[in-house]
């Protein structure tokens, strides 16, 4: 039985389970519902709850542990002798799981049976090109002993197939039996519904914080791994970023971060005034009808993918940059510079500064306004005095977002200052950033073993440290300046 | 009631502070205030009363143009502010409101410090020259709002901490401390106990030698206690207005009369 079709059958139970459970509710209490402590529906959803939790738990569960304990058996019946020269135990591993998938066609299509199957030797019959025939390609010759643990791989994979449906259906309809017994009129089944909720909720909010813990555990592993082949020393403070293909590479991180940061500010000092004061002008100043058309077409620029303001930046931002002010001026001849990522960067994240920010300014309560002006503030004095202060928290999460979005942007840097690595104070320069490296190092063609490769898990988490300080930084700061109001 | 007295002491008749003639004011197609005359004499305390609803609010935001920033409001008629028509083209409401200053039904505190939140009017309007005396104000007009010996110890504190009673008095603090011409307060002591209200409504009686005060009450106690003038709207209308005295001894119109007496309201 497959995992869908349990699962069917498992919510039919549940959701059967529902209306059985309110029907028996009622029942009960001779159809009237005033005389239970619940509303019927909660006896039913206990009902769909017991049946339905136990046993989707116990699939998971089952699922997760089955391939490692048929893995760990298996791997054991493997001869050190039939692992071929510069082949490892998992490579043999994969190959018994592609025979035993092999051997599953082969019964399938009735080429093979059972009986024959016990009996068949290597020796005797060409088992590779029979595979071949039903679409499983090997890659050498099949090892008795390797055909031996397929056929136990497979045995023992239907066997254990078999038994979690089992286990899965008897929970499902013991959970349900268990619950539909329990059913009486003062039974609390509006606060067993309650608590399940809540450890709904608490599942969902776990499911959010493993990810990141993944997402982190997963970098540093390759990063440590990085560290052992690269000295940290050397990621940190060498100055130059030169990676070779034959080894001896330089990795340093400093012409990036540089880059990174320098692309990031500029573009900070484009969208964050910018932003500001648009939202301002939006929440304070504009007339109805003029913020209903103003707000949607500043949005307009979030809906842009970043490809596109790549584009402009190639095209557009950098030649013009270029020809009408840097060679004019004699400070550069270049068309990719941080200035035109900066600047390209910075129109991009306009909405996300000006959204917000309207959004919390709109927030502020209006008796604040009036208590301003009715002191004699003019509005100017009410936004600066009254309304920032209080949007401050707002505002600053505003900012932090487009700076994220600033040091976490590609495409942009790529298409606007190049990928050219290099230290320089000059903005008309070609410098890159660290995301930019990141994909050039994993689409390299380097082995994914050497440090030239793995160096971008070590950036990455190095990006990943940069933007939580920042977020700390940020709340320390809200924290410290916030005005609080009802 | 010791209305007697109060008649007695009522006006040395002073002259008009604020004039308003024939004023209509609409929220959109809803005619909230329907020609209403009444004159504010200087120095006095002139009291408006009336069941909910009925527009007294929205009077006394005409008085220092806080309709202004309600969308969709129209504001009909003359207002004049020592003879000057307030709703001249040529006349600034921000230069107006620090005239006129205002007390709101309910308390809002800026989310400030309590300090700052009585310094904001002399801030922006420059009235204090240094620190010394920006200290100087604040102190006196928490003081003047029988706030000072509660937040004395905690004036860094913010003020949206404070109690409601509190923050209803900071509110008063921070609009006297603009030092304007007329207070407009509207049921500044609803949300107060009786000892606060008690200084509260000293405080008005103080405020009487140098402004005019426009009080917004449901309390006719309070009404009698401390306005000379009281002025009775009703469904939009101004119904009656005169003395206190009169209008709680011996009402002209039967409406006031079972408004006061408690039969309408
Ligand atoms: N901002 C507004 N927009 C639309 N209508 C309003 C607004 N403010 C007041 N009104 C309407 O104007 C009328 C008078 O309201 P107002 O607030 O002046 O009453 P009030 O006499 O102060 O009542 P209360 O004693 O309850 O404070 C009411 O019908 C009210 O619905
Ligand atoms: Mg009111």
């Amino acid at each position: 039985m497959s995992v869908g079709i349990i699962t069917l059958i498992v919510l039919a139970i549940a959701v059967g389970g529902f209306f059985i459970g309110r029907a028996r509710a009622m029942s009960l209490v001779g159809g009237d519902a005033r005389k239970l402590h619940s509303l019927p529906g909660y006896y039913g959803q206990l009902v769909l709850i017991f049946a339905a939790v136990p046993a989707f738990a116990a699939l998971i569960l089952w699922l997760l542990v089955q391939p490692m304990v048929i893995e760990a058996r298996i791997g054991a019946l493997i001869a050190p002798e039939s692992i071929a020269e510069g082949s490892t135990r998992d490579l043999v591993m994969s190959d018994v799981r592609r025979i035993a998938n092999g051997i599953d066609q082969l019964v399938a299509q009735q080429v093979l049976s059972e009986a024959d199957l016990r009996t068949l030797s290597t020796e005797q019959s060409d088992l590779r090109s029979r595979m071949a025939d039903v679409g499983v390609a090997l890659g050498s010759d099949v090892v008795q002993n390797v055909f031996e643990a397929a056929k136990e791989y497979r045995r023992i994979s239907i066997f254990a197939r078999m038994a979690m449906a089992a286990v899965v259906l008897l929970l499902a309809v013991t959970g349900a039996v268990f619950a539909f017994r329990r059913i009486l009129p003062d039974f609390r089944a509006r606060n067993v519904s309650e608590a399940s909720f809540k450890v709904l909720l608490i599942a969902a909010s776990f499911v959010a914080v493993l990810t990141t813990v993944g997402i982190v555990l997963s970098l540093a592993f390759e990063t440590v791994h990085f560290f052992r082949l690269y000295p940290a020393k050397d990621f940190f403070f060498s100055l130059t970023w030169n990676p070779q293909f034959r080894g001896g590479s330089d990795l340093g991180i400093a012409p990036l971060l540089w880059g990174t940061l320098y692309v990031s500010f500029v573009a900070l000092v484009v969208s964050v005034p910018v932003g500001l004061f648009a939202a301002i002008f939006l929440a304070e100043y504009a007339s109805k009808p003029v913020r209903s058309a103003a707000k949607p077409a500043i949005e307009v620029l979030a809906g842009i993918p970043t490809i596109v303001y790549g584009l402009f930046a190639l095209v557009t931002v950098g030649p013009v940059l270029r020809d009408y002010f840097a060679a004019p001026l004699g400070i550069g001849s270049s068309s990719s510079s941080v200035m035109t990522a900066g600047l390209v960067m910075g129109i991009m994240l306009i909405p996300f500064v000006s959204s917000l920010s309207d959004d919390v300014i709109n927030a502020v309560p209006q008796s604040l306004r009036d208590g301003s002006y009715a002191l004699g503030a003019t509005r100017s004095e009410t936004v600066r005095r009254v309304i920032l202060p209080a949007a401050l928290p707002g505002i600053v999460g505003a900012i932090l977002l487009a700076t994220s979005r600033a040091i976490g942007e590609t495409m942009i840097v790529v298409m606007g200052a190049g990928a050219a690595a290099r230290l320089s104070l000059d903005p008309f320069e070609a410098m890159t950033t660290i995301t930019v490296k990141i994909v050039s190092q994993l689409t390299g063609d380097t082995e994914f073993g050497s440090p030239e490769t793995l160096v971008a898990f070590a950036l990455g988490l190095t990006l990943f440290v940069i933007t939580l300080a920042l977020n700390v930084v940020a709340l320390v700061v809200v924290r410290r300046y916030r005005e609080q109001y009802e | 009631m010791n209305t007697m007295q109060k008649v007695e002491n009522a006006l040395a008749d002073s002259e008009i502070k604020i004039g308003a003639r024939g004023v209509q004011v609409y929220y959109g197609t809803n005619h909230a205030l329907k020609d209403v005359d009444v004159d504010i004499a200087d120095k006095t305390v002139t009291a408006f009363i009336g069941p909910s609803g009925c527009g007294k609010s929205t009077f006394l935001r005409c008085l220092n143009r806080m309709n202004d920033t309600i969308v969709g409001c129209r504001v009909e008629g003359q207002i004049t502010l020592d003879g000057e028509d307030i709703y001249a083209p040529t006349v600034d409401p921000v230069q107006l409101r620090a005239r006129v200053g205002m007390v709101f039904q309910k308390p809002n505190p800026f989310p400030k410090s309590i300090f700052e939140n009585v310094a904001y009017g002399p801030r922006i309007h420059g009235l204090a020259r240094g620190r010394a005396e920006l200290d100087e104000i604040v102190e006196k007009s928490l003081r003047r709002a029988a706030l000072w010996d509660e937040v004395k110890d905690r004036l860094t504190a913010p003020g949206t901490g404070l109690s409601g009673g509190q923050q209803q008095r900071l509110c008063i603090a921070r609009a006297i401390a603009t030092a304007p011409e007329v207070l407009l307060m509207d049921e500044p002591a609803s949300a107060l106990d009786p000892i606060a209200t008690a200084q509260i409504e000293e405080l008005i009686d103080e405020l009487r030698s140098a402004f005019s005060v426009v009080i917004v009450t449901h309390s006719m106690q309070q009404a009698a206690r401390v306005s000379q003038k009281t002025a009775f709207f009703h469904l939009g209308s101004l119904v009656e207005f005169g003395e206190t005295g009169q209008i709680f001894t011996n009402p002209q119109d039967p409406r006031t009369e079972s408004y006061i007496t408690g039969r309408i309201g």
